[in-house]
């Protein structure tokens, strides 16, 4: 099978991987002001600290994985998203360290759950613009980004920013679902089900937007037999959000994250259906950025042993700290 | 000189990756010192050893901590400021790059949540497990760093063609003639500057008389470790003078300060270079001794700046003071050991104030002569990104200076605010000592998922 392909999805799947785990945790951080005291607010981040760093290291992954299997494409990104990047990069180190300096901070600790608040909302916000910028499509000339330092500063990558951000929280509010109970645990399915109706038209826009804007996406969705084969995708998502709206209703633990995961599935599918085959959108393929094949095999070898080790030590992981967080510092 | 992207992205570049150097070195050191620590505790049961892991966890916490943001930072700064570089050098460095995340960063990150957090939810053995887990990740994480960073010194095992490069030879690539070297070396100076960081609080315990029985515990513990690792430092310093010596004899000679290729050289105590002139001012030298070093022979040959034309050296000043202050802060370390050793033999380990005091004067140290070694490693390098083959300035992204400009001064803003906040919480870990108010985990417990027998 072709190696490109295989790392494709392999990258594909890393950062699928990373929005879901990350996104939740970021989500927590955007949410965090709504926490009523800092009981509610310990709570909150006890649900992710023992995890939070396991989860970001998918987004290391994810960079490392372009560096290596398409390089010319992480050549081209890197420079044309370097403010969106490093905003990302400065929102992600003061929601890091809060974490170690929160708990161990007495009087600053309202700077720190400002942090926190702070740098998820903008972490988040600069991966949705980095993310609009992407589907954009940027300007490159023989493999060299030629456009300016601002072009993905659009109207659309605004859009995608505060998109994302209400995503997260969604999944941020469902995993609280999960640890909570009583108060906070009550805001929490509140919470929910704004955001589903937020998360919801956000998802009715872009689903609107790109194809009004880029022909190359209208042609691959609405062209006969195209519109056939991925007609499923929109319908499972009504179908999912409708399932969604019933479990917060009837006030399910476990169901609402898995089904705010599936939502999160399905628009990353519906992304990749619109960007397919390439890596800088309309312009330079996967083919044409990938690493040769003696780059991409060397690393796939511990690929296919290691991700699923990982997979499975994450797995391990998450079951040691499974059950609600009780309140109280947790100072270790 | 104009300070143009390229310049800029370096300047981000050396300052994102000094800060970053000074926690990766810390936590390489912690953490095999409470592998060492729960061993003990678990051996000989005793509480103390409990006590000193909970007081060191906290500052591996926050170190790692820092160490994992300021590292992202780095990992994405070779796409945004070096483009040119990462897409020549992409199919060699990326791969290793990815194998680091891979067999490192998620192993360290899992079972960090582990030994932090996890104390009374798993057993004791599956704790002491998940230590010595993160402890190889650190330096699993090390290795494919110094093994990225030694091919750029010591390429081998690649072909070049238009502009980019290709692999030949995995193995060749990763065990380059450099990296077993730099590897040892960074590791060492790991240890030992954990080490001297440890014994300086325990002294400053022992100076107030806080925490008596922890201070000495620890202080007795790393000072004798001190007394191997800073002779096996000086040892490793200098073979790897010798590779050195053989791979990048410019590097070399900036080192030593030498312009003039010859015979019987000198070492150099101080000296003021003069790259204009090509000379130095105010040299005071050992007769033969930088031969005897570099050559093990007195009469040996060393080659001198002089060798290549101007525009193929490093700048000399940094590369010669960075390296004379690595060196000093080394035999200091090799004294203070010794002292050690001298006073324990004399059974007046934990009686001599002044020596107390001269810990805590070396506590830090460790960390200046680590960004000092680095400095002589990578400045002493140029004008090349990859030896011989890639020049630095080649290397940058088209963005503009004033982008860079703007990242630079955010850089320098966040990263000094964080640098405080740090010390400043370290210091209040420091001053509020070990917690002796949690009861140490029973040895008897069934609950460990590890083995079902407990």
């Amino acid at each position: 099978m072709d190696l490109v392909l295989i790392w494709a999805a392999l990258l594909s799947f890393a950062i699928l991987i990373y929005v879901i785990l990350d996104g939740f945790d970021l989500g927590i951080g955007i949410l965090f002001p709504w926490g009523r005291d800092a009981k509610e607010r310990d709570m909150m981040m006890n649900s992710i600290a023992p995890v939070w760093d396991g989860n970001e290291t998918w987004l290391i992954f994810g960079g490392g994985g372009l560096f290596a299997a398409f390089p010319l494409a992480y050549s081209i990104l890197m420079p044309a998203l370097y403010i969106p990047v490093l905003v990302m990069l400065f929102a992600l180190v003061f929601r890091g360290v809060a974490f170690e300096f929160r708990f161990k901070s007495e009087r600053s600790q309202g700077v720190w759950d400002g942090a926190f608040n702070f740098g998820s909302s903008v972490a988040a916000f600069a991966q949705g613009l980095i993310l609009g910028a992407f589907i954009q499509g940027l300007e490159v000339t023989e493999g060299v980004y030629t456009g300016g330092t601002l072009d993905w500063l659009t109207p659309f990558s605004l859009m995608t920013g505060f998109a994302l951000m209400c995503g997260y929280s969604l999944l941020g509010a469902t995993w609280l679902i999960i640890k909570t109970t009583g108060e906070l645990q009550q805001w929490a399915y509140q919470a929910a089900r704004w955001l589903l109706l937020i998360v919801l038209a956000w998802i009715a826009m872009v689903s609107l937007w790109t194809p009004l804007a880029k022909p190359e996406v209208a042609e691959r969705w609405f062209s006969w037999p195209n519109f056939l084969f991925l007609s499923p995708i929109p319908v499972a998502t009504l179908v999912v959000a409708f399932a969604l709206w019933r479990a917060l209703k009837k006030q399910r633990e476990r169901a609402p994250f898995i089904l705010s995961v599936s939502l999160f599935f399905l628009s990353f599918i519906g992304l990749a259906v619109s960007i397919w085959p390439y890596t800088i959108p309309y312009q330079v393929t996967l083919w044409e950025t990938a690493a040769p094949p003696e780059s991409q095999s060397f690393l796939l070898v511990g690929a296919v042993i290691l991700v699923p080790l990982i997979l499975g030590y994450t797995a391990f992981s998450y079951r040691i700290f499974k059950g609600k967080v009780v309140a109280g510092r947790s100072y270790y | 000189m104009e300070f143009d992207a390229v310049l800029l992205s370096r300047i981000q570049f050396a300052f994102t990756l000094a800060f970053h150097i000074l926690f990766p070195t810390l936590t390489i050191g912690l953490a095999v010192f409470l592998v060492i620590i729960e061993a003990l505790w678990l051996r000989t049961k005793k509480d103390l050893y409990y006590y000193i892991y909970k007081f060191w966890v906290r500052i591996f916490g926050l170190s790692f901590g820092m160490g994992v943001v300021s590292g992202i930072v780095l990992s994405f700064e070779f796409g945004t400021n070096f483009s040119r570089f990462s897409e020549a050098t992409g199919n060699v460095l990326g791969p290793l790059l990815g194998y680091e995340v891979m067999t490192a960063f998620f192993l360290e990150a899992s079972f960090l949540g582990v030994m932090l957090f996890a104390w009374h939810r798993v057993g004791n053995r599956l704790h002491f497990l998940s230590t010595c887990v993160v402890a190889l990740g650190t330096i699993i994480s090390a290795f494919w760093i110094l093994a990225a960073n030694s091919w750029m010194h010591t390429p081998a095992g690649y072909r070049l063609e238009e502009g980019i490069f290709y692999v030949t030879d995995w193995s060749e690539v990763i065990f380059t003639s450099s990296f077993l070297y730099r590897f040892t070396h960074m590791l060492l100076a790991s240890f030992l500057s954990t080490a001297l960081l440890i014994a300086g609080v325990a002294g400053w315990y022992l100076l107030k008389g806080q925490h008596e029985f922890v201070a000495r515990s620890c202080f007795s513990l790393t000072l004798g470790l001190a007394a191997v690792l800073a002779p096996a430092q000086i040892l490793m310093g200098d073979l790897h003078g010798l590779q050195v010596q053989r791979d990048q004899p410019m590097k070399v000679a900036a080192m030593e300060g030498l312009w003039e290729t010859g015979r019987g050289v000198p070492f150099l105590i101080f000296a003021w270079p003069d790259q204009e002139k090509e000379t130095n001012h105010f040299e005071i030298g050992i007769p033969k001794a930088a031969s005897l070093i570099l050559q093990h022979d007195p009469e040996g040959e060393v080659k001198g700046l002089k060798e290549v034309s101007p525009d193929q050296r490093p700048n000399v000043p940094i590369v010669f003071f960075s390296f004379r202050l690595m060196l000093f802060i080394g035999f200091l370390f090799l004294g203070v050991a010794l002292i050690g050793l001298w006073l324990r033999w004399r059974k007046q380990l934990y009686e001599r104030p002044w020596f107390f005091r001269l810990c805590m004067f070396t506590a830090p140290l460790g960390f200046v002569a680590t960004v000092a070694g680095w400095v002589v490693a990578e400045v002493g390098r140029q004008p090349w990104i990859v030896q011989g083959l890639m020049r630095t300035v080649d290397m940058a992204s088209d963005i503009p200076a004033q982008a860079v400009l703007i990242s630079l001064s955010l850089f320098v803003l966040v990263y000094g605010i964080l640098f405080l906040a740090f010390v400043y919480y370290l210091f209040k870990l420091f001053r509020a000592g070990p917690d002796y108010k949690t009861e140490p985990p029973p040895f008897t417990s069934a609950r460990t998922a590890w083995l079902p027998s407990g």
